[in-house]
């Protein structure tokens, strides 16, 4: 299956242009953006994301390089075909309080209506159908201020949708929503993007469900500069390691979640009936500044665990066995 | 929504004829109700003066009511939604005592040459050039806060600071000026309706006029200035056009105002959100024609109860406003959680 490109990066140079002078976030930036994928872009504070975004959206010119948007570069986009071209949901505060979803949604055809923004069959066609596929339209003539957060945002992203814009860009769209929005909304756009077959980019924080549900992941760091590529193929090579180049956090292979590295100085082998109950009991532990080694390492010298459920926990130590039968009952003894 | 907005619409259509009438029938000389239809329809007046009372005084002053408060509200909204900032209007950020200053600069640099009632043409023109200038440039200046403060009660309070340099170079001008210039000066300051002779009134309504139509073609890119200039950017709006068009509007409509009719306070800040309310709705494409024939019966009312004590002399204006207008903010920011807009 061939992949139509929306947008082509080759040696791109990303900053800011001020009258002291040129300050560059990222040189020979490369990649290309593709149709019917939801891409995650990921990476640490100060990475570069919102910037990478901006010049992207063309809202921040490009330094030096080429970026070519549909196969013609983006600056000689006027504003209009640009606003045609590409849809953006970003954090701003904005004051739609006072509109309805429709109305707010409506907004989206202003690239494409007249001089005074009349609204015509069709785009009150297209307005319908955006509110329906992001699940609000039972919300369209709400107040913006009375919707939740979650909703306010499918709302904006019905905004990018009724724009008709093969290119949706996205700012950061999870962040402050609960954990329930936060994988409706990913899910959502993932499901638009195929559906629809637009190309849809956003930055997240949020890496377990952009390592879930991304189809392509780009990973911005200021050593490594730009790595993409499929989920699993970055990650089985390594490169989720050196995205937060911090030594105090490290990615867990098994859970695709980073956690706080583990620098517990007292040893303790476990094993557990099952593969949940080893996952807790190790985290139990670790937090408590433990190191767990597996069971083959169970040695005389070492305290050993023997987790048989989450009430039957067996803790033999220097030869005396005790039974704990809960964990609030085995942090409170001392394990050495 | 759209219904809601031609209803109010024809309501307050209304509500200005209904407030013209009244301007028109009461004043300081008791002229008899068929009198004044008489006197304009056409017909010969029983007594020469009250022809002229009712064509020289009380129609130019309804009509340069009416568009005073179209005007200053339009403004009002305008600058509310450009900078983002429900208490954002003429006077509090500080355009109309930059319109003021250019005023000022005219009329005690003419030394009593050029008075509020008595205006010649070419010091009519000039107090307006200057009125036009002062307020372009105070605009001006709040533009270019607005990129460096992103905070919109700062820029609000630069607003205020600003006003008071002009207000302190007015008092300076004023110290430095004769005593006739002062007083035309400080006529005019109370704020007026009276400012506008018939002769003067289809000049004083073109400009508004363009002013107000000026406003009206910016409907779209205000609506999508409610989003915040970026997303308004993505939606292919000019920002830098939209600014400038915007800023010259409201000048010019400030400037205007200001000039015949001195520095008319809360208009501008109120009468929006008393449309806001009305409606319902932030949707320019009908609370910005609903703001304006609410500033306009604003007006005339406020107008009205100017000339309410008859014989014994007219109420400045600026004594009035506030007393509608500080209420309807209270309420608005008391309220404010519970008002849609401002959330």
């Amino acid at each position: 299956m061939k992949k139509t490109t929306v947008i082509t990066a080759t040696n791109l140079c990303i900053g800011y242009r001020t009258h002291k002078g040129e300050t560059h976030v990222h040189d020979h930036l490369s990649f290309a953006l593709y149709r019917g994928e939801l891409t995650c872009l990921l990476g640490a504070n100060g990475a570069g994301k919102s910037t990478l975004l901006r010049t992207l959206s063309a809202s921040q010119p490009v330094l030096s390089g080429e970026l070519t948007l549909l196969g013609t570069p983006l600056h000689r986009y006027s504003e209009k075909e640009r606003s045609r071209t590409i849809g953006v949901v970003l954090t701003d505060k904005t004051q739609t309080g006072g509109l309805t979803v429709y109305e707010l949604v409506a907004l989206g055809r202003q690239p494409h209506t007249g001089f005074f923004g009349r609204l015509h069959h069709h785009d009150h066609h297209l307005i319908e159908n955006a509110l329906h596929s992001v699940g609000i339209d039972h919300k369209a003539h709400s107040y913006m201020a009375e919707l939740s957060d979650g909703e306010k945002q499918k709302a904006m992203i019905a905004k990018a949708l009724v724009q008709e814009c093969p290119l949706i860009i996205l700012d950061e769209p999870t962040a402050f929503l609960d954990v329930v929005s936060r994988i409706e909304i990913m899910t959502l756009l993932h499901r638009l993007a195929a559906e629809q077959d637009k190309a849809i980019l956003l930055s997240t924080h949020d890496i377990e469900q952009a390592l879930v549900l991304a189809d392509k992941l780009w990973l911005l760091s200021k050593e490594k500069g730009l790595q993409c590529g499929v989920t699993e193929d970055l990650i089985l090579h390594h490169q989720m390691d050196t995205l937060f180049p911090h030594h105090d956090i490290r990615f867990d292979y098994h859970h695709g979640v980073y956690y706080p590295t583990v620098n517990g100085k007292q040893e303790i082998t476990v094993e557990a009936s099952d593969e949940v109950l080893l996952h807790w009991t190790i985290n139990a532990l670790n937090r408590h500044g433990y190191t767990c080694l597996p069971a083959e390492a169970k040695n005389a010298d070492r305290t050993h665990l023997a987790a048989l459920s989450a009430d039957r926990l067996i803790v033999t130590q220097k030869g005396e066995t005790h039974i704990c039968s809960s964990f609030e009952e085995l942090l409170s003894v001392s394990l050495v | 929504m759209k219904n809601k907005g031609t209803q109010y619409g024809i309501a307050l259509s209304a509500l200005i004829l209904l407030l013209t009438g009244a301007n028109l029938l009461f004043g300081s000389v008791d002229i008899p109700a068929e009198a004044v239809w008489h006197i304009l329809t056409g017909g010969e007046a029983e007594k020469a003066s009250w022809s002229f009372i009712v064509w020289e005084s009380r129609l130019p002053q309804a009509v340069t009511a009416l568009l005073c408060g179209m005007a200053l509200a339009a403004s009002g909204l305008m600058l509310q939604t450009t900078f983002n900032n429900p208490l954002a209007d003429p006077s509090i950020l500080g355009i109309s005592s930059g319109a003021s200053l250019g005023v000022a600069l005219v009329m005690l640099a003419g030394a009593g040459t050029i008075t509020a009632g008595t205006f010649t043409l070419s010091g009519f023109i000039s107090v307006i050039i200057g009125a036009f200038i002062g307020s372009m440039t105070v605009m001006g200046i709040i533009l270019f806060f607005s990129t460096l403060v992103k905070n919109s009660i700062m820029l609000l309070i630069i607003g205020i600071m600003t006003g008071y340099l002009t207000s302190s170079t007015i008092s300076l001008l004023n110290f430095f000026s004769t005593a006739e210039g002062v007083h035309s000066y400080m006529i005019w300051g109370m704020g007026n309706f009276g400012g506008v002779s018939l002769q003067q009134l289809p000049f004083f309504g073109l400009f508004t006029v363009a002013g107000l139509l000026t406003a009206v073609l910016l409907i779209k890119p205000l609506n999508a200035l409610l989003l915040g200039t970026r997303y308004a950017e993505n939606l292919g709006i000019n920002i830098r056009r939209t600014r400038n068009l915007l800023l010259i509007a409201t000048g010019l409509l400030t400037a205007m105002t200001t000039a015949f009719c001195g520095p008319v306070s809360f208009i501008g800040l109120a009468v929006p959100h008393i449309a806001r309310l009305l409606l319902g709705t932030s949707n320019h494409n009908s609370l910005l024609p609903v703001t304006m024939l609410t500033g306009g019966a604003t007006a005339l009312l406020c107008h009205f109860i100017c000339i309410l004590p008859g014989e014994s002399g007219i109420i400045p204006l600026n004594a009035v406003t506030p007393l509608l207008g500080a209420p309807v903010i209270i309420y608005v920011i008391v309220n404010q959680r519970k008002i849609q807009y401002f959330n």
